[in-house]
């Protein structure tokens, strides 16, 4: 067992847990926080994706031994209230379907437009080739990007 | 000799399967009211004094939205304020009747009534109480978005409802024309959106009960295996592991989180008796299945002289159709408190309908102290129709005596599914002096899943749609199907037989059109010419729905266009359709892909058109569209589940890959105008695309591939061929 302490969305946490335990299952199990999902526990689905300094991360490959100090962001902190423009621009989209792969895929997302305002279909295709969705509202995703970018989207409309 | 008479009785049956999952509702009449204020003329709904309308969802949401559309079913009627309206899940607790199963797309048909009904009901009496206070005619008193309105008098419906819930509920409230529908019709966003895109929203992993273990259980890794011997000593050596239980599926590892239960798991010491599927493989299945083709099947359909009319230029081709795996996002999971007295389980569940008897065999309780409460569903697609994450989850608790929470790995999620039955089929057709199809034979074989189920229904029940029902105008035509059991445990994956059939049939159809060197579009339009609706065992097929969409996708599609046009190398365009008669929705698709030189297939643009009668929500209409056309798109070029050493040889999305966001392909979805009673739209996306795909390739490289998954592999040796 081990003393961590970390921040999720702004608060200061300390757990005492196994220092292998993956930041997924403290946040889940042991914080109560369940807008991060578990998906494969492989880092191959990106449901559990969320912001460990910024940066878009894997939560079942992330150890919590390895947040310590750090800073986490989930999809429960990305906004107050689901204004963040992301969050928005999936609402007006109706991107949702099953919904249990969006908090990750907002949360890459998130990151995404954090390094590309104005991400291209390029940039949205390697931007996003990691999260999976089952439901395939891939389409849906991709103009909710460019929505939430400010940006037109050509997919899905008529020619 | 079978007879049509024949073929009707067994499709009857065959198309049966969706009934008992659809037991009809019984939408109780409320208990009297509770005085203070609220209106519920059913379990289903309620009015509170500030004007909030709930309503309640006899249907699990896997992502199908059913949820928003059976509450705008009911909101319409009522003439609710759809801002004001709530939806809650119905458990199976007696009020609600028998929820039976989601799916089948089977929740409009069954629901959109009934829902509607309430909801009327609801509207009369409101009118009722309005026109008792205002001293008026209630023909005077109208119903307007959470009012009831008379001249220039408004009155909200939450002050209404006190006055309202002490009147006599009218039987058989008049229902609203369709052209005056404000809600239905329209592109309603789901109601869990917000909920989704905060993280609120809670999936059947999210819960937690106070007192509650982590279960994670190793399963015999061959089906049918025991277990033999356990050492737990190690296991029970991991900090955090509290419990460890011998349950009927393996052995369960509880512990304070889901991380000591799966660290618990890995350092058991098990022997397993492996049984009799020790050394099955997907070979072996395969050899079982090109020997049963040998032989006739049971005659599930015949037209004219069958077989006997092919005669000596008739052309034969075998497909094939593997074993596939859900893959829903959310892995297995389910919670279960069982208590001396009482039985509460918390699982995503396609409905409690196949999980009771187990649950109150496991309990020895009566339904009445059972109650299955469904949160939302990280997918379903069929899986989560069945039990066993359900009496995994009840057997732990009944021993542990605290809730338990059975969580699957994403490798127990695919090594420890219901497949999806692998097939193969023999097709053979022949074509008449004028190039149309003179007569067709289908043989196929595979496991059958009302068998593997032991389903009160004939093992071809839920192997036929897209076979036996094939719409076209041929005038000789025979399909037998044959059972061949497997180690595989199979069950229902979207669209079930209509995942793999009309694979087959739509592209032998191609088949018979490129040999009689006609355009595949005047092909198939040509063989729905007439117009009158045929009787299809328990359902109608109306051919001038089914040519409508072929003729709308085309057009939209510029199919004459591009027939015309050159086009790049490995470019081609492909249709295909199927009529999902079981839920009264038909659907063409034009595929427009590249084959690339390493035998990659990316397809670039999908035009679907789909007649889904009453579109209640058109937006959730296309998504479900794109939704099966993406789910049907990973099967067509990814998927496969196969079989070495009694084990599935895949274990999570690496070996079982999934369509990505950069493969989706430009999805146009067109939707026919109609005033028909609405149909089902979960599943009838899917079955036209992996032909339609199929098509295009051999439109683009005059290869024809007859072999699910179209793998690079493939497509490279029929290059060579």
């Amino acid at each position: 067992m081990s003393h961590v302490e970390f921040s999720v969305n702004g608060f200061s946490k300390a757990v005492e847990v196994d220092p292998d335990m993956p930041l997924l299952w403290v946040l889940r199990d042991v914080l109560g926080l369940t807008g991060t999902k578990f998906g494969c526990g492989a880092g191959v689905c990106g449901c559990c994706t969320l912001h460990l300094n910024g940066e878009a991360i894997r939560a079942c490959q992330t150890p919590i031994k390895e947040v310590a100090g750090k800073s986490v962001t989930t999809i429960e902190g990305l906004s107050k209230d689901g204004v963040h423009p992301v969050q928005k621009a999936w609402i007006e989209e109706d991107v949702a379907q099953c919904g249990y792969c969006q908090p990750g895929q907002i949360m890459q997302a998130a990151w995404l437009l954090s390094k590309h305002p104005h991400p291209t279909d390029a940039d949205i295709n390697e931007g996003m080739a990691e999260n999976i969705c089952r439901c395939g509202t891939y389409n849906r995703i991709r103009c909710a990007i460019h929505r939430a970018a400010g940006d037109e989207c050509a997919t899905g409309k008529e020619a | 000799m079978s007879t049509r008479r024949d073929f009707v009785k067994t499709t009857c049956l065959s198309l049966a399967f969706t009934l008992p999952m659809e037991p009809r509702l019984r939408f109780e009449m409320a208990d009297p009211i509770e005085p203070g204020g609220v209106l519920a003329p059913s379990a289903f709904l309620r009015i509170d004094g500030d004007g909030t309308v709930t309503i309640w969802a006899n249907k699990s949401e896997m992502g199908q939205g059913v949820r928003t559309s059976l509450a705008m079913a009911m909101a319409e009627e009522l003439d609710a304020d759809w801002s004001k309206v709530k939806v809650q899940q119905a458990s199976s607790a007696a009020k609600f009747g028998d929820l039976g199963i989601t799916g089948g797309s089977q929740s409009t048909r069954s629901t959109f009534t009934p829902y509607r009904t309430m909801g009327a009901t609801a509207r009369e009496m409101l009118i009722s109480a309005a026109a008792a206070k205002w001293k008026v005619d209630r023909a005077v008193c109208k119903a307007e978005n959470g009012f009831i309105v008379h001249g220039t008098k408004r009155i909200a419906y939450g002050e209404l409802v006190e006055a309202a819930s002490k009147l006599e509920p009218p039987k058989d409230p008049p229902l609203k024309h369709a052209k005056n529908f404000r809600i239905v019709g329209t592109d309603v966003k789901r109601l869990d959106g917000p909920d989704i895109v905060t993280g609120r929203a809670q999936f059947g992993s999210d819960l937690k009960l106070p007192g509650m273990l982590y279960a994670s259980v190793q399963r015999c890794p061959v089906f049918g295996g025991k277990l033999k011997s356990v050492d737990a000593t190690a296991a029970k050596a991991v900090p955090g592991v509290k419990r460890i239980i011998n349950i009927s599926s393996g052995v369960a590892v509880l512990a304070d989180s889901t991380w000591a239960a799966l660290n618990g798991r890995e350092a058991l010491k098990i022997q397993w008796d492996e049984g009799a599927h020790a050394s099955a493989s997907t070979m072996e299945i395969w050899k079982g299945f090109e020997a049963r083709l040998k032989t006739p099947g049971k005659v599930v359909r015949k037209e004219g002289k069958g077989t006997a009319a092919l005669g000596k230029n008739a052309i034969h081709a075998r497909y094939d159709c593997p074993f596939l795996a859900h893959a829903t996002m959310e892995p297995m999971v389910g919670l279960a408190d069982v208590k001396p007295d009482r039985c509460d389980i918390y699982a995503p569940s396609q409905g409690p309908g196949w999980s009771m008897a187990a649950i109150q065999q496991i309990t020895g309780m009566k339904p009445e102290q059972i109650e299955v409460h469904m949160p939302l569903l990280g997918g379903g697609f069929g899986r989560r129709a069945m039990a066993d994450f359900i009496v995994e989850a009840v057997e732990c608790s009944k021993t542990a005596g605290v809730p338990v929470k059975v969580q699957y790995s994403r490798e127990d999620d695919i090594q420890h599914d219901y497949y999806r039955p692998g097939t193969l089929h023999q097709l053979s057709g022949s074509l008449d002096g004028s190039g149309r199809p003179h007569a067709w034979h289908h043989r196929f074989t595979g496991p059958s899943i009302a068998a593997s189920l032991k389903m009160p229904w004939p093992p071809e029940a839920t192997e036929l749609s897209g076979a036996a029902d094939l719409a076209y105008e041929i005038p000789n035509m025979q399909v037998e199907w044959a059972q061949s059991d497997t180690p595989f445990p199979v069950g229902f994956w979207r669209a079930v037989p209509a995942s793999f059939n009309p694979f087959v049939t739509e592209s032998f159809l191609d088949e018979l059109a490129h040999k009689a060197g006609k355009d595949p579009l005047d092909f198939r339009v040509a063989l729905l010419k007439k117009d009158e609706k045929r009787k299809v065992g328990h359902d109608e097929l109306d051919p001038a729905r089914l040519r409508r969409v072929i003729e709308l996708a085309a057009e939209k599609a510029g199919w004459k266009a591009w027939r015309m046009a050159k086009h790049a190398k490995g470019r081609g365009m492909g249709i295909a359709a199927h009529a999902y008669l079981e839920c009264g929705t038909y659907v063409a698709e034009v595929a427009e892909v590249e084959v690339l030189k390493d035998g990659r297939v990316k397809v670039h643009r999908v035009v679907c058109a789909v007649d889904c009668g009453l579109a209640i929500n058109p937006l959730n209409i296309r998504a479900q569209m794109e939704s099966g056309i993406i789910f049907g798109l990973s099967a067509a070029l990814h998927g496969e589940i196969t079989l070495e050493k009694g084990r599935v040889a895949q274990n999570g999305f690496s070996d079982y890959p999934m369509l990505r966001l950069a493969d989706s392909p430009r999805i146009e979805v067109h939707i026919v105008k109609s005033d028909l009673p609405p149909g089902g739209v979960g599943e009838p996306g899917l079955p036209p695309i992996a032909p339609a795909v199929a098509n295009a390739i051999f439109a683009a490289t005059g290869k024809r591939i007859r072999s699910m998954p179209m793998t690079p592999g493939k497509i490279l040796k029929a290059a060579k061929a």
